[in-house]
């Protein structure tokens, strides 16, 4: 079963996210910050990170930039989840690596559809 | 499929408030002059997350509201403005009004938009922009294309970021007819290759009469950056056109837009930087207290229960006492692992309760033109739920009694030669069974004339009769006593003393003030730590067996009369060396037949409560256990001197002394006490 | 050894004259104890559990007729010797002694358990509302509203207690003096 791990300091999104996936047949991780996010991304072997970018103790940017020098996640398609519509946050998070974006707000369909996008 | 977002709702409004005190508290401990990176960003995030739950969640107010204060605080931290206690006002005013916000939502009870609105004028004028201009561009007219031709680059990184062109492709592909040609003509020789380089370029004709340009940049939005991307539409019978270099334009937000300003580019140095390792905070868990309550009586039952079986394995036949051994380690390990994580749950930091203190005190010394400082310590210390429910309106009571007429104003502060600036400390500790919280204040004290001559007047005592400060002091819990020439809007009717202290003993504590004029005051309030498993002395006082805190034993000893002075009119004193200890037979207290009044044959337990240290007369120690605390209000009524009952292992009831009350006891039994010289 | 369980239930009130306001069913049970070769009654519903007297701890300092607290089922009740409330002599506790848990409801709204211990116990009666009559007027210094009202029963007469008046308040005074009265009154009456 494909494996997506969920990076989001707020808890109502964490679990509106891990529903919507899981009804889709995703398995689910989840973490609050871009810290536990690594240590779970370390210990299981996830298809997908999807990402909030403001988050304590280690931001999604850093997160991603943390990731990517881990051997099983060089590939791995990472997405922001973001507010910031400015181009700037788009910028550093492709530039620490990040697949892409998806801009919150979003509904869950549209999440299921660019995750499906990307996962092929 | 369908997703029911209103599930989420409670965990959201949840969250959202606790954030909103992170705000309040953050906003309260803010140096506009000096502004701490590490706070402002966790006051945005708190914002941040507020604004992205509410628009998930479809409370369009909020998010609306959310967005302009996240977008003043996301300036504040980016350095491009400074802060200044205007704003932090503002700020605070608007933590109100999100509060408002979404108690409304949450009730399901409509709000009145206008303090919302408001407020946001007011940010908008800072920021020197209008919200209501919606910047989202729709998608441009354009012709209906038969198809598109696309011609990409691939950008050398875009693999090593995870996008995958064949995926992108593969969209493609779903939306019309697809047909790729592969250019290798930048591929290096082999040697040269790097795997995680991308060296191709392609060029795609897709066939299809209902896609829009929009659609297209939406396959390759993530890569437009990096790679460069021609598309140009196919119109009926015309050729594709060379293509002109794609700018990198936005994907189109969802959301509408308040500019951030250039410069933030420029400006941005927070989130690049790794933050320094905070402790995580504590997350609260939110338990059925019923349930709770359920597994915490289980716990006591198996704790009598353990003992219980204990005294029958003592004296069983001797083939079955390995196994009966066996069992109880069991048991043992049971309860302790059981007793660990409950006590875990129930008992809450009070700092959930203290939380409030910082905005009162700004608030209330604002309106009272006072200036004053509150120090908060102890707040991690723990106490049960319900009973920090219940001492929340107490504390508030007692607070504002410091703030209104315990600190002096400016004027009178410096004329009596203190700093302008009053200081009130709220301190929170654990002693014995119980937690002690005191507040204390370096304002006026209590005026004990103006005290005394009130109960004179309200014939509350005699006119004769002398009094220590102490018990001039206590006084003022007496029921109708209030000092306060003019009746203060702020703390109400003056001084409901009488009330506080009631609100105290119904929990099983007590409240006592310590003051001294032109110094200042301190409130101590005692509480039991109810459902406590107490570690207990079992001490005999004739036929009664009671329980004494373990915490509380200072030392045991039988005494020859020699270390034993007898003061006339008062109580026998200890001499144990350099302190004089006044000796309470316990019998007397009780009414107790004891085994022997000769001091000589019995044995006196010193213990300590509050930092005086009375002895104990009794008849033996037994053993020490550790004891369920069960409530004697329940079906009775408090009594002084005992704090609660236990089950013993026989089933009978032991009474547990509460140390404090008995000292007490005695001392109003003993009005002389010598003290170590 | 006797125990009865019962579950409690809305209670009849008493309203100003010291008559009962009746429920729709208007006939109550009541149980019937004995002290001091009286009758008393208390209804049914608010009896828990009847035990025979064992020992009880003692409270310090606790005015006379509170004898004590026992474990009941791991809750601490007090045990209130209502001879003593009454002024009647004290006496010696006997295995014969019974303890009668009731279940109160103070003046604060609060449920409490509380035990008394009566002589023995009598037996259970039906008894319509109509046959009850109000606790007589007595001057106004005497407090009578610890009683429901009183019944004759087999030609003697029962007196009904009000728990809740009785026991639900935040002292126990002496009731002694009521109670003298009205034996006076009845032995008046009967003669």
């Amino acid at each position: 079963m494909t494996k997506i791990l969920a990076v989001d300091d707020s808890a109502s999104m964490r679990q509106m996210i891990t529903f919507t996936l899981k009804s889709a047949g995703f398995d689910v991780v989840e973490a609050s910050d871009g810290v536990e996010g690594v240590s779970q991304a370390r210990q299981h072997k996830c298809d997908l990170v999807l990402s909030d970018v403001n988050m304590p103790n280690m931001d999604g940017i850093a997160m991603t930039r943390e990731l990517r020098t881990l051997p099983d996640y060089k590939y791995t398609p990472i997405l922001m989840l973001t507010t910031e519509s400015g181009l700037d946050k788009k910028t550093e998070g492709k530039s620490a690596g990040a697949t892409g974006w998806i801009v919150k707000p979003f509904k869950p369909d549209q999440l299921l559809n660019t995750i499906k996008k990307v996962l092929g | 499929m369908t997703i029911e977002l209103s599930q989420f709702f409670q965990v959201f409004f949840e969250e959202s408030f606790e954030g909103l005190d992170v705000m309040e508290s953050g906003l309260l401990s803010l140096d506009p002059s000096n502004v701490d990176n590490e706070m402002i960003n966790s006051i945005f995030r708190a914002a941040h997350s507020i604004k992205g739950g509410s628009a998930t969640f479809g409370f369009a107010s909020v998010a609306e509201f959310t967005h302009v204060l996240e977008t003043l605080l996301d300036e504040v931290r980016s350095e491009i403005r400074g802060m200044n206690p205007d704003m932090v006002d503002l700020f605070l005013q608007s933590v109100d009004c999100l509060r408002e916000l979404l108690e409304g939502l949450q009730a399901e009870v409509p709000v009145d938009g206008a303090r919302a609105d408001g407020l946001r004028q007011k940010f908008e004028a800072i920021l020197g922009v209008s919200t209501d201009a919606v910047a989202s561009e729709t998608g441009e007219v354009e012709p209906v294309a038969i198809g598109w031709q696309i011609n990409m680059v691939g950008g050398e990184d875009i693999l090593r970021s995870g996008n995958e062109p064949i995926r992108m492709f593969t969209q493609l592909s779903e939306m019309g007819e697809l047909t790729i040609t592969t250019d290798f003509s930048r591929l290096p020789a082999f040697n040269a290759l790097t795997l995680e380089s991308c060296y191709l370029s392609w060029q795609l004709t897709l066939m299809a009469d209902n896609v829009t340009r929009a659609d297209i940049d939406e396959v390759f939005e993530w890569v437009v950056d990096e790679c460069e991307i021609a598309i140009e539409p196919i119109m009926d019978e015309s050729l594709p056109v060379a293509a002109e270099q794609v700018e990198a334009t936005e994907a189109q937000a969802l959301e509408e837009d308040a500019p951030v300003s250039d410069d933030a580019s420029a400006a941005q140095t927070g989130l690049a930087v790794p933050q320094t390792q905070k402790k995580a905070e504590p997350g609260s868990i939110r338990v059925d207290i019923d349930k709770i309550d359920t597994l915490i009586n289980m716990v006591g039952e198996l704790v009598i229960t353990q003992s219980m079986l204990g005294q029958i394995g003592a004296d069983f036949t001797f083939d079955k006492v390995s196994k009966l051994q066996e069992g109880l380690q069991d048991l043992e390990r049971n309860v302790q692992v059981l007793h660990e994580s409950v006590m875990q749950v129930r008992m809450l930091p009070i700092s959930f309760t203290f939380n409030r203190f910082p905005r009162m005190v700004r608030d209330l010394s604002r309106q009272l033109n006072k200036k004053i400082d509150l120090v908060v310590k102890g707040e991690q210390t723990e106490l049960d739920k319900t009973v920090m429910e219940k001492i929340g309106d107490p504390l508030v009571h007692l607070l504002r009694n410091s703030l209104d007429h315990g600190i002096e104003t400016p004027a009178e502060r410096v004329k009596a030669g203190k700093p302008e600036t009053g200081v009130v400390s709220l301190n929170a500790f654990h002693q014995g069974g119980n937690i002690i919280i005191q507040i204390n204040d370096d304002g006026a004290g209590l005026p004990k004339e103006r005290i005394l001559a009130k109960a004179r007047k309200n014939g509350i005592i005699g006119p004769d009769v002398v009094l220590s400060d102490e018990q001039i002091n206590d006084l003022i819990f007496q029921p109708g006593f209030s000092t306060a020439e003019v009746v203060s809007d702020v703390s109400g009717r003056g001084v409901g003393m009488d009330v506080v202290r009631r609100n105290v003993q119904e929990l099983g504590g007590h409240v006592s003030v310590k003051s001294e004029e032109g110094v200042g005051s301190t409130f101590s309030i005692s509480l039991p730590l109810t459902l406590a498993i107490l570690d207990g002395q079992l001490v005999r006082v004739g036929n009664q067996v009671y329980i004494f805190p373990l915490v509380s034993i200072v030392e045991s000893l039988s005494v020859g009369m020699n270390q034993v002075s007898t003061v006339a009119g008062a109580c026998d004193l200890l001499r144990l060396r350099e302190e004089y200890i006044p000796i309470i037979p316990l019998y007397d207290a009780f009414g107790i037949e004891p085994d022997s009044r000769n001091l000589e044959k019995s044995l006196i337990v010193v213990v300590e409560s509050e930092n005086t240290k009375v002895g104990l007369v009794v008849d033996e120690l037994q053993a020490q256990q550790q004891v369920v605390i069960k409530s004697l209000e329940t079906n009775y009524q408090s009594v002084e001197g005992i704090s609660g009952a236990t089950i013993l292992g026989d089933g009978t009831v032991s009474l547990i002394l509460d140390i404090g009350g008995i000292v007490t006891i005695g001392q109003s039994a003993a009005p002389m006490q010598i003290k170590a010289a | 050894m006797n125990t009865m369980q019962a579950d409690t239930d809305t209670k009849d009130t008493i309203d100003t004259a010291g008559s009962i306001v009746g429920s729709i069913d208007a006939v109550d049970q009541y149980l019937t104890f004995i002290m001091d070769n009286e009758e008393y009654g208390v209804d049914i519903l608010a009896v828990k559990e009847i035990r025979n007297w064992d020992s009880a701890t003692p409270i310090p300092r606790a005015p006379p007729h509170v004898r004590g607290v026992i474990n009941l089922r791991g809750t601490i009740i007090p045990i209130i010797d209502l001879r003593q409330c009454f002024g009647m002599a004290a006496i010696e506790y006997g295995p014969l002694t019974v303890v009668l848990v009731l279940q109160v409801t103070t003046s604060g709204n609060d449920s409490r358990e509380v035990g008394i211990v009566v002589d023995a116990v009598s037996d259970v009666y039906s008894l319509d509302a109509a046959d009850i009559k109000p606790a007589p007027q007595m001057s106004d210094q005497l407090n009578t509203s610890f009683i429901r009202g009183l019944v004759t029963i087999k030609e003697h007469m029962v007196i009904l207690l009000d728990i809740d008046n009785l026991l639900g308040r935040d002292d126990l005074s002496d009731f002694a003096e009521v109670t003298d009265a009205i034996k006076k009154d009845e032995i008046v009456k009967a003669i």
